[in-house]
Parts: structure tokens; C-alpha cells; sequence
């Protein structure tokens, strides 16, 4: 009972919050700077480097929006969020967005209050055994033993997916996923399972990454995307549509190479108006003309920003996948600029 | 002369004989092996098991230590040289030694500033804790609070000058009206400090830190080793004297005073430090506007020093209940008003019983700043687990970067414990 009070306290004092902030836009633009909600740090999409610059591929992301907000990518204060202050630091105005690999669910979009405005990176848990083992499919790994942290949604996926195949396992709870990265190497377990994009971050640390197989199944849907406040359309909108910029740009054949030169004007007009050249697209997001012209130069088009941080000439080595646009067989596939 | 050597007498020894050195069996190393290691057949296997011990652990630890790569940029670099041997890759230190102590956002041209503030730590509290030191040298460790935030934080020297200028008023005050009433002295001085405090707070200019000498730095760019340096002193030395405090009103005459002590010691104790810390990183945030919130860097401060003073005031607490009660009575038929029984008899044998469970509390507190990672501050621990290893060069290096982590912690710990022991010794006044 008191405990409910509490919470109850806390969801109005939130949505009084986030009602006071209501003109998102404009806070960034008065500030000069975008608060962007990142993580404390996760391979290839959020983490620090050496001289403390942020790099990674939600990064990326931020780096776009306050360009095309505020011209200049590095108008930026990441905010580290972990994953149990992330949500209240949305919540109470800390940030203006967040982008750290959260996956979309219904709960989280309808239940908290959020808005998510768009999927930047398709995920799905997979799993990792060792290339002896000699396995090909997650069909074969009857009594295998299962490397799994504990209390995430990946424990109940692996249960769904060994009952409704009737095969059966054995569970290795572990906490953390450098602890589970030990005990699959001390040979504790045959099978690590967690997210496909973890699983590659973590194959490629290893002393002998090519000793160690993913396989093909993918046993759940993992859509991460940025998010913003729920009840705050323009900011959202901006949001939204500066990843639809990015993912169009690549679409349309826009890199940070060429774009200056499309930038002249092209004989497409969905390049001119994604660009600012035809149009008034920028006005109608209360933006300049070419916002989309400098989300685009912060860190390139889509497919450049995967490369760069992600992508297969990365330590990490991710494929596109999924993430490939819809004409490659992927899933992006962003709503036409008109 | 001639006489003497013509004696009869055949031998007379003309000195000592020169002593023998004892049995081989009864001097040096081999006796002290026999005595403590080989005394007995139970104490010999026992011996024998640990030398076995000991050899297991060097032979696996030794090579990983003396092969170590102190050269290199990323782990894949460090197993290229090391070319499949057994060793770490301390390099991972060596390339984020500074963000390791300092954290990641710290501007790298004002290093020297924490450092300094290190120094003038050291000569600071150098009166406090060994109390042969002149006097006089206080009035530097009443200054350095001022001296480390305004180097530490930067921006303009108004604000510590204000902040000092508060305090001294609000001390003068006590010195006027408190040797009438303790009472009248203890809330005019609170009020003098807040009037002086919101009257100099007016009278800075906005943006005066824009163009300051030392460039400003924001809480949140605080970080690394630095960060617990910071939290555990600061922490500490605001903890005792509250806890002081709350274990003398605990024991208070007065009714409303003990109960307000009991209550908060009862519920700080009864709440784990992690939730404190939740509340005031995540619930304040939702009663404050987002633009005017309390600093993070103090909120933690608060919440850590709250929850220390309740153990240490039960710790105090215990060494006055060992107190005979003819020390209080003896106090009272000097004729001692209440503060000077205290000042004068009390409390100095209370807090030297006190000692090792107040160190005890201390290290605790060292030890549980690392827990300010969990609200995505980046201290030591928080570095380590968040940006260095989800770096895609140091992805992977376990051992080097947490078995870092606890040396630091262990020589600032073990370095607390054997300054406790000396105090105990130094303090020591009955005569075994």
C-alpha cells in the first residue's frame, strides 16, 4: 500500500516533469546542447575512448539528431545511464533522449509512458558453442549444457524455445557477461546464449575467435531504438525522422562522401527534398532546410555508421542481417521523404 | 715484572675464555624452522602443505606477472607479442592509467589540480591524525576544504571564499553567544551561515566561473580513483563528528533530541546504502525541476555520510556504555557544566575505546564508495566495468584491470588499519 503511494508520488511528480518540458525542441535549442541518454559503456555502441570521446553506434545516433537540431555534432552531453536508471532519468527531464539499446515492448512504450520513434538495430538472442562440439543447429543441442545470466528475458526465451522443440538442457546461471565469458571458455558450459550482437562482441575478445561458432537461430525479437517522452509530438517527430533521414540517405545512395556534391541539387527529388534543396520539410519540423543535410554529415548515412562501429571490418564483425534495407532482404525500411 | 714471569704456577688465564657459539641445532634459522615450523608431525604436514600451496600459486601467477605486456594498444596487440606464452596485458593500465584515476571526462590539462589537491591533502590532515604536530598547523586543515573544492571543481574563487566567509561568521558567533547557551550559540551560528551564505551567493555574477583562472569542471566529469579519494574523505570526515553527535543525543536527558537521534539511527541502519544511493540519484530527480537539482556529487555525499554517522554513533556509543559510571560522576563533582564533562572527560576515553570500530567503519565506507557505480557514476570500479572494457581494444581484460582495482583499494585500506593500530599504541595509558 505505502509502497504504491509512493510509487503513484513519483509517476506524477514524473508526468508533471515531463509536462513542464513539454517543448522539447526549443529546451535544445535554447540549451545549445542536446542531453543525450546513453550506456555506461557497451562494445561497438556506447563507450568512451581513450581521450574520452564517445564512439559506438547509439552514439552515432545522438551525434545526428543534435546536428539536425543544432548544426553541430559534437553539441552533445551524454549522460551514462545503466539499465535501472535509465528509464526515471527520461522520466524526470534529465535527458532528452535516450538511445541505449533498449528493446521496444509493449509495456515499456505503453505502460511507462514512452515514445519509441523508430528501430535502429534488429536484435534477437542467439547462441555461441565451440566449433568442436561439431554443432549446427540449436535443434541438435539436446542435454547441452546453457551458459545464462539470470532474471533477464533471455532466461525465458531459452525456456520457451527448448519446451516448444522438446528438447532438454541445463541450465548454468551466471550474473554478469564477463562472467559468463570465463565459464564458457573454462568449458563450465557447451552453449552461451544472450543477444546475437553480444554474442559477436564477446566471440571476437577471444584468443581464437574462429574456434567458436553462432549459430543461425535466432530464438527472439530484440527491436532497440531510441525513445523520447511520451506527449511531446515535435521532438519526437525529429527524432524519429532524423534516424528515417539516415536510413533513407543510404537508401538513396547519400554518403558523407558525395553528399556535398547532391547537396548541389540532383535530378531525384526525394534526394532534394530529404536534403533541403526542394521542399520545406525542414519547416514543417521546425528546423532549417538542410537538417537532414547535417544529421547525415555527423557520421554518414546508415550503412556507414553500421561499418564504422559494428560493421564486418570491426573487431566485431557484425553482419547486416536483419539490418540490411528492405531492397538487400533486411527490415529497414524507412518512410518516404514527401 | 722479571719477577712474574718466573711464577711457579704453571697456567693463569689473563682474560675470559671467548665464548662458543651454540649447537648448530640451537642458533639462527634452523632453530626458529624447528620451533615454529617443524615442532611436531601435525605442524610439519601442515608445513609442508602450505609450501606446496605457496609453490601452486607462484607457478601459475608468476609467469602471467613477469611475461606481462606493459606495451601495447589493444588486447588482440598484446597476445600478438605475446605470441601464445601465458601473460597479462598490464598495457591496458598503462594506456588508461589516467582515466583510470581520474575518469574519462576530466579535462587532461588540469591533471596537476587534483594532484596538488592530493598533496595538500596529505599536509592537511597530517595534524589531525598525528597529534605531536604544532597546533597551529590546524588552521591549514580548516582551510583545505575551500583550497580542494576550488581546485578540484574550479570556476571562480568566490564561491569557497563565500563559503569560508560563512563559516567563520557562523563560528564567531558561537564563540559569542554559545558560552552562555549552547542553544542560542548552535542556531545563530546556523542562521548567520545561511544569511551570509545567500547574501554572497547574490552578490556572485552570473557566469563568473565562464572566464575563470581554473576552468570550471562539472560534478559529473569527476571520476576514477579520484572520485573515491574524494567521496571517502569527504564522507569520513563529515561522519564522525555527526556521528559524535547523534551518539551523545541518543544518550540526551531530552526527549524530543534522543528520539529524533534514535529514529534516524534506527532507520539509516535498517536501509541497505545501495537504496539510499538510488534515492538520490533517481527519486530526487523527480521532486526537483529539471533545471535547479541538488548536485549529484553532493546528494552522494549526504546519503553516504548519513549512513556512516549511524554506525558511528553506535559505535561511540558503545565505548561510552563501557565508561564506569563514576568517570560521570567524578565529571559532575568537579563541577563540570555538560559540554566541558565531555570535552574533557568523556568522550576522550569513549573515542579512544571507539578507535578500531571507527576504523572498522572507515574502511567500510572506502570500500562501499565503489557502489556509486551502480547509479552510472564512473569511479574506479565504475571505469573498469563500464568504458574501458566495453572499449572494443580492451574488451576481455579481466584479471589486470579488477586485480588493479583491489591493489589500490588494499594499500589505502591496509595503510587506515596500520595508522589505527599506532593510535591504539600511542593512546595506550594503563600499565600492564
Amino acid at each position: 500500500m505505502k509502497k504504491s503511494v509512493i510509487l503513484g508520488m513519483a509517476t506524477i511528480a514524473g508526468l508533471a516533469a515531463g509536462a513542464a518540458a513539454a517543448g522539447t525542441v526549443d529546451d535544445v535549442k535554447a540549451r545549445g546542447k542536446l542531453n543525450c541518454g546513453v550506456t555506461t559503456g557497451l562494445v561497438g555502441f556506447a563507450a568512451p575512448d581513450a581521450n574520452g570521446e564517445w564512439k559506438g553506434f547509439d552514439v552515432s545516433l545522438c551525434r545526428a539528431v543534435a546536428a539536425a537540431v543544432l548544426g553541430d555534432a559534437s553539441a552533445v552531453e551524454f549522460v551514462p545511464t545503466t539499465g535501472k536508471t535509465r528509464f526515471t532519468a527520461l522520466a524526470s527531464g534529465e535527458i532528452d533522449m535516450l538511445a541505449r539499446n533498449t528493446t521496444w515492448t509493449f509495456s515499456r512504450d505503453v505502460d511507462l509512458k514512452f515514445e519509441f520513434t523508430g528501430v535502429n538495430y534488429y536484435d534477437g538472442q542467439g547462441f555461441m558453442v565451440p566449433k568442436a562440439l561439431g554443432v549446427t543447429s540449436a535443434k541438435e543441442l539436446d542435454g547441452a549444457t546453457v551458459c545464462i545470466q539470470t532474471g533477464t528475458t533471455t532466461e525465458l526465451n531459452l525456456a520457451d524455445f527448448f519446451r516448444s522443440n522438446n528438447i532438454s538442457y541445463e541450465p548454468v546461471p551466471i550474473e554478469t557477461n564477463a562472467e559468463a565469458q570465463q565459464q564458457y571458455l573454462a568449458g563450465a558450459c557447451d552453449v552461451y546464449t544472450t543477444d546475437a550482437s553480444g554474442l559477436a562482441a564477446t566471440r571476437a575478445t577471444f584468443e581464437n575467435p574462429g574456434d567458436h561458432v553462432l549459430l543461425p537461430e535466432i530464438i527472439s525479437k530484440e527491436p532497440l531504438g531510441p525513445l523520447v517522452r511520451h506527449g511531446d509530438h515535435e521532438w519526437g517527430d525529429v527524432v524519429r525522422w532524423t534516424l528515417n533521414a539516415l536510413v533513407s540517405a543510404e537508401e538513396l545512395g547519400v554518403t558523407s562522401a558525395n553528399i556535398d556534391e547532391m547537396a548541389a541539387g540532383t535530378d531525384n527529388p526525394e534526394v532534394n527534398r530529404l536534403l533541403g534543396t526542394e521542399g520545406t520539410l525542414g519547416e514543417m519540423l521546425g528546423l532549417d532546410a538542410d537538417w537532414g543535410a547535417k544529421a547525415i554529415k555527423a557520421g554518414g548515412n546508415y550503412g556507414e555508421i553500421f561499418a564504422t562501429n559494428i560493421g564486418e571490418e570491426t573487431p566485431i564483425g557484425l553482419a547486416r542481417g536483419l539490418n540490411a534495407q528492405w531492397t538487400d532482404g533486411g527490415l529497414l525500411y524507412s518512410p518516404p521523404f514527401r | 715484572m722479571a719477577d712474574q714471569t718466573t711464577n711457579p704456577i704453571a697456567f693463569v688465564a689473563d682474560g675470559t675464555i671467548p665464548p662458543s657459539p651454540p649447537p648448530a641445532n640451537q642458533t639462527g634459522a634452523v632453530k626458529w624452522l624447528r620451533e615454529n615450523l617443524f615442532s611436531g608431525v601435525s605442524n610439519t604436514i601442515l608445513t609442508v602443505l602450505s609450501l606446496i600451496l605457496i609453490y601452486v600459486l607462484l607457478k601459475n601467477t608468476m609467469p602471467w606477472i613477469l611475461n606481462g605486456v606493459w606495451n601495447a594498444n589493444s588486447l588482440a596487440e598484446c597476445r600478438e607479442i605475446l605470441a601464445g606464452k601465458t601473460g597479462a596485458c598490464f598495457a591496458v593500465l598503462t594506456e588508461r592509467w589516467p582515466q583510470l584515476i581520474y575518469g574519462f571526462k576530466y579535462p587532461v590539462d588540469a591533471y596537476w589540480r587534483p594532484n596538488l589537491a592530493f598533496v595538500l591533502m596529505l599536509v592537511a590532515i597530517a595534524p589531525v591524525l598525528f597529534f605531536d604536530l604544532p597546533r597551529k598547523l590546524l588552521i591549514i586543515t580548516a582551510l583545505y576544504p575551500f583550497v580542494a573544492f576550488w581546485l578540484i571543481w574550479g570556476g571562480t574563487i568566490l564561491v569557497p571564499i563565500v563559503a569560508l566567509v560563512g563559516c567563520v561568521a557562523a563560528g564567531a558567533v558561537f564563540q559569542k553567544f554559545g558560552k552562555n547557551s549552547f542553544a542560542a550559540g548552535f542556531f545563530g551560528a546556523i542562521i548567520v551561515a545561511l544569511v551570509v551564505w545567500k547574501l554572497g551567493g547574490a552578490l556572485i555574477p552570473e557566469g563568473a566561473s565562464d572566464g575563470a583562472w581554473l576552468s570550471a569542471v562539472p560534478s559529473r566529469d569527476l571520476g576514477g580513483f579520484m572520485l573515491n579519494m574524494m567521496l571517502g574523505l569527504a564522507c569520513v570526515s563529515l561522519s564522525v563528528p555527526l556521528g559524535i553527535a547523534l551518539a551523545l543525543g541518543r544518550q540526551s536527558n531530552m526527549p524530543l533530541i534522543k528520539w529524533v537521534c534514535v529514529i534516524f539511527i534506527e532507520f539509516i541502519r535498517g536501509v541497505p546504502l545501495i537504496t539510499l544511493l538510488f534515492v538520490a540519484s533517481v527519486m530526487l530527480s523527480y521532486f526537483f525541476p529539471p533545471d535547479s537539482t541538488v548536485d549529484l556529487f553532493l546528494r552522494v555525499v549526504i546519503m553516504i555520510t548519513m549512513f556512516s554517522a549511524a554506525y558511528i554513533a553506535e559505535v561511540i556509543r558503545g565505548g561510552l556504555a563501557a565508561l564506569p559510571r563514576g568517570q560521570y560522576e567524578a565529571a559532575d563533582s568537579l563541577g563540570l557544566d555538560y559540554p566541558q564533562a565531555m570535552r574533557l572527560i568523556i568522550l576522550p576515553q569513549a573515542l579512544k575505546i571507539s578507535i578500531p570500530g571507527i576504523v572498522n567503519v572507515a574502511v567500510g565506507l572506502f570500500k562501499d564508495t565503489t557502489l556509486v557505480s551502480v547509479i552510472s557514476m564512473f569511479d574506479l570500479v565504475g571505469m573498469i566495468r563500464g568504458p574501458i572494457l566495453a572499449s572494443t581494444e580492451w574488451n576481455g581484460v579481466y584479471w589486470e584491470l579488477l586485480g588493479f582495482a583491489a591493489l589500490l583499494f588494499f594499500v589505502v585500506c591496509y595503510g587506515i588499519s596500520q595508522y589505527s593500530q599506532w593510535l591504539e599504541r600511542r593512546l595506550a595509558t594503563d600499565h600492564h
